[in-house]
């Protein structure tokens, strides 16, 4: 055997245990992004998550006006941390619907009581129905929707204060 | 004697669980009546994937969006659809990651083609073998 092919197995490990080295200093990004983007909110119908809010129909996301779709609930802990932001964006005219996912009432009420409650609608989604849907994989994600029932972005994780300006500039555009 | 004190109080702490409070989906954990369904519906259920405890299947997770899944999966088959058609449904939601099953998009094929290559390779390293051995 030439010289060139008994190096073949020594470059082959090195490629191996490179390709390793790489993936263990850059975990691969684990979130699962929505193929709905871009696409119409597929159509649904949920029941009211708690008494003091209005149910929650994919009809009443397409309603000329852009908004945000957010999907959450009590026993998350991101969405504690992601409360206040959802807070200032409604303080900022931004309307927010939400999709409380595996919840109940008195749990919910027990969450808004100390984190406050931005939604105007909510639907409960008792077995994460719409939540898989929408190609949601977890909580919380958001969900820009444009006047026609489109969903025109994703965010996965919780909002912070940063994504602010940047969700505030697509609410505009998609507009 | 802080660092001890710390460590007691941490014993003390209980997890954060990231669960909810509700009981898993009817389907989640129960078998179809329908012996043929039910056999139509773990098949599928091992093929695809579980959006939480990603790598594995959803038959196999404990994860509560994985058993959601699993009651659509048995929900589904139960009302006479096909499994091609909910793994589709589900394609189009999270792209073919979700599905176990290797595709036929461009991304596949060196997959479909490495046993090609092996067998190529093969015959041309037992060619090269024997035509030593006869020199020999």
């Amino acid at each position: 055997m030439s010289r060139g092919l008994r190096l073949i197995p020594i470059v082959l490990l090195l490629w191996l245990v490179a390709g390793l080295a790489w993936r263990l200093i850059k975990p691969a990004d684990t979130a699962i992004p929505s193929q709905m983007v871009e696409r119409q909110l597929p159509q649904f119908e949920l029941p009211a998550a708690v008494s003091e809010r209005p149910a929650l129909a994919s009809a009443d996301l397409a309603t000329g006006q852009p908004r945000l779709l957010n999907v959450f609930a009590s026993w998350c802990v991101p969405c504690i941390g992601e409360a206040p932001v959802l807070g200032e964006l409604q303080k900022r005219g931004v309307r927010i619907d939400a999709i409380a996912v595996r919840d109940t009432p008195d749990a919910l009420g027990a969450f808004f009581a100390q984190h406050g409650n931005p939604y105007e609608r909510i639907g409960a989604d008792q077995q994460s129905e719409v939540q898989i849907a929408l190609g949601s994989a977890g909580v919380p994600e958001t969900f820009v929707i444009d006047g026609k029932g489109v969903i025109r972005r994703q965010y996965i994780g919780p909002l912070s204060r940063a994504n602010i300006p940047g969700v505030l500039r697509e609410l505009e555009q998609v507009r | 004697m802080k660092r001890v004190a710390v460590a007691l109080l941490l014993l003390l702490a209980s997890p954060v669980l990231a669960d909810s409070n509700l009981p898993p989906a009817f389907w989640a954990n129960r078998q179809l009546p329908n012996e043929k369904q039910e056999r139509q519906a773990q098949a599928l259920m091992a093929e695809l994937r579980c959006l939480v405890c990603q790598g594995q299947s959803i038959a196999d997770s404990d994860a509560e969006l994985a058993g959601d899944m699993r009651d659509l999966v048995r929900r589904r088959i139960a009302a006479g659809e096909k499994p091609s058609a909910i793994r589709g449904w589900l394609v189009q939601r999270y792209g073919s990651w979700i599905s176990y099953k290797p595709t036929d998009e461009p991304a596949a094929w060196p997959l479909w083609l490495a046993p090609l290559v092996f067998l190529l390779a093969g015959a041309w390293l037992v060619r090269h073998r024997i035509r030593l051995k006869v020199k020999g």
